[in-house]
């Protein structure tokens, strides 16, 4: 069915269908519209969860801990400061393996203070051990939000998944979102199964329940004796959840005739392209328009790579996308003050490091605090790549795009 | 693609209007999308809302600098707001203005486009009982330019304001949309 839907609105009503147990939220610009919604769909019984109105985002995030624990399917949201205030929690939700999904719309953090997208909030997150998925429209963040609950829920995984959309951009922009019949993505989510552990030669669920037969105490006191094990235990979490993702992506491919990619990276003429971009999220959309603009005038040289899955990241996905390129322009929207590069630039570097592909990359940081960024500067960037390569000497520096200096 | 800017002050519904678009262009089998200026908006202050309607998906994620239409659904903006700019050659300007005003901001208007004209305040005080203006606008948009059919406009603006207020309302509203429709003429 063919709605018209903002992206916060799709991320609702993703969450809508996908039998949640328990929302907590506390509102925050541009998150606002989801939260609003999903308690009217509470209010109004059309979802049947239990909404917990939090005083402010680390309580929003500690509740949804009591209640994953306790075997609860989950769902919050948030955006920049907001995420920054939940960070101290965001590492006990992963080291407790809760298979929380969180939707993330970007925003600039303060200060400044600023209510636009960018991605120095999600970005400051990436060593959260959260999967991270960046979507690039409405629809992909509707289509994420569904995959997500199997993803973190898969006994293999259990991981907590942040789903990213731009403030605004997307969340705030109306546009044709496809939505399933509410039976189908049921079926396809289903209901929260909790893992079981074995205690005692019993098997009992992995839930805080005094009611277990045999009871659990979850986040004790974990010293040099262990603590080790169990951070290594998450790093092998999150290098199973790649088999995961892969195959949750496929399968809803099958049911909704939509895929994105590998559900890692997403290719976009890259059979002849010579010079590649690398981004995430909404500005991916804007590089295959001006794709689009330069096939239509006989260039076909550039070609688009847009991660979606940043976190696990596809370092081995990406050195075979970029076979055969000569210069590759890696956009971030997020700074990196005193490092080498923004944070997608530095992991595309080290990807490629080890592999036979080396060609030229170029590092854009771009779009800070909602700085709009047009085909004109995509243009120029490709531009100012193509030049490098000619030159053949590497800028081993960062440039500024769209900026005042 | 079609790319439409509207011009408005806060309160007026731009930001509606727009969405009412993009709900119709949907119901055409249209790819829409609609935004409004993003930014904290107070009542009076002037804004913009804009929409981009197309037969293909839509991709581009930016911002619409050069609209193949403007509307403005407050001709008090033309003293202070440069509504023709980027405005596209052979687009069209959509005015709610009196016609005893048009004279003294007419030159400023000119440009390689269409202007056209409606007294839309009036015409909502004398239907709605109130001057918003914003469906109205959308009656005098499609005159000047079909990016969708009158009557799937008329279909879609029902459905709106039947979910948001009232049969009278939707009824009153879509006798406000025909009207201006009829009314809205084209500077000759």
């Amino acid at each position: 069915m063919m709605l018209a839907l903002n992206g916060d609105e799709a991320v609702a009503y993703a969450v809508k269908q996908s039998n949640v147990d328990v929302i907590a939220a506390f509102p925050i610009t541009p998150q606002t519209i989801i939260v609003e919604k999903l308690s009217e769909y509470v209010a109004n019984g059309e979802l049947k969860a239990y909404y917990a109105c939090a005083e402010s985002e680390h309580s929003a995030i500690s509740m949804i801990v009591g209640a994953s624990a306790a075997g609860a399917r989950t769902f919050t949201a948030t955006s920049a400061n907001g995420l920054a205030l939940m960070h101290e929690i965001l590492y006990i939700v992963s080291s407790l393996r809760l298979p929380v999904v969180m939707a993330i719309v970007n925003r600039a953090l303060s200060g400044p203070i600023n209510i636009h997208t960018d991605h120095g909030d999600s970005m400051a997150e990436r060593d959260a051990c959260w999967i991270q998925i960046y979507c690039e429209d409405a629809q992909e963040a509707y289509d994420t939000v569904i995959q997500a609950f199997r993803i973190g829920e898969n006994h293999k995984v259990l991981l907590p998944v942040m789903v990213m959309l731009d403030g605004f951009l997307i969340s705030h922009t109306t546009q044709n979102v496809d939505v399933l019949e509410d039976e189908k993505v049921s079926n396809f989510v289903k209901h929260r199964i909790p893992a079981e552990i074995e205690v005692f030669g019993k098997k009992v669920p992995l839930t805080l329940n005094p009611e277990n037969e045999v009871p659990l105490t979850f986040g004790p006191l974990d010293l040099w004796d262990y603590y080790f094990e169990h951070k290594r235990q998450q790093e092998d979490a999150m290098e199973k959840s790649r088999e995961v993702i892969r195959k949750v992506h496929d399968e809803y491919a099958k049911i909704s005739g939509r895929s994105y990619g590998n559900g890692f990276i997403e290719t976009y003429n890259m059979d002849s392209a010579e010079y590649a971009f690398i981004c995430l999220s909404s500005t991916a959309g804007t590089v295959k328009s001006l794709i689009d603009k330069l096939i239509s005038k006989g260039d076909d040289k550039l070609g688009l790579v847009r991660i979606r899955t940043f976190r696990p990241f596809p370092y081995e996905e990406l050195p075979k996308a970029l076979e055969g390129v000569k210069g590759v322009a890696v956009l971030d929207r997020s700074g990196a003050f005193g490092a080498m590069g923004g944070p997608v630039y530095n992991e595309v570097r080290s990807a490629l490091y080890d592999s036979d592909v080396h060609p030229f990359i170029n590092g854009y940081i771009y779009g800070l605090g909602g700085r709009d960024m047009t085909m004109e500067m995509l243009k120029s960037i490709y531009d100012d790549l193509v030049e490098t390569v000619k030159s053949g000497k590497p800028k081993r520096k960062i440039e500024f795009v769209g900026v005042r200096e | 693609m079609i790319e439409i800017r509207f011009h408005g002050r806060g309160g007026q519904g731009a930001w509606t209007a727009v969405q009412i678009l993009a709900r119709a262009a949907i119901r055409e089998g249209m790819y829409v999308q609609s935004f409004p200026e993003f930014g904290p908006e107070r009542e009076g202050a002037p804004i913009r809302a804009y929409a981009r309607i197309s037969k293909e998906p839509i991709r581009i994620h930016c911002g619409i600098y050069n609209p193949d239409i403007v509307v403005v659904l407050d001709h008090t903006l033309l003293k202070s707001v440069p509504v023709t700019s980027g405005l596209k050659e052979n687009g069209a300007l959509v005015l709610n203005i009196p016609e005893k005003y048009l004279e003294q901001y007419i030159d400023k208007m000119k440009g390689p486009h269409d202007i056209w004209f409606l007294d839309a305040t009036s015409l909502a005080v004398k239907i709605l009982g109130r001057g918003i203006t914003n469906t109205a606008m959308l009656g005098a948009l499609l005159k000047a330019r079909e990016v969708i059919p009158l009557k799937t406009m008329l279909e879609t603006t029902r459905e709106i304001f039947l979910e948001r207020f009232s049969e009278e309302i939707a009824r009153k509203n879509i006798e406000l949309i025909k009207e201006a429709y009829k009314e809205v003429k084209k500077v000759e």
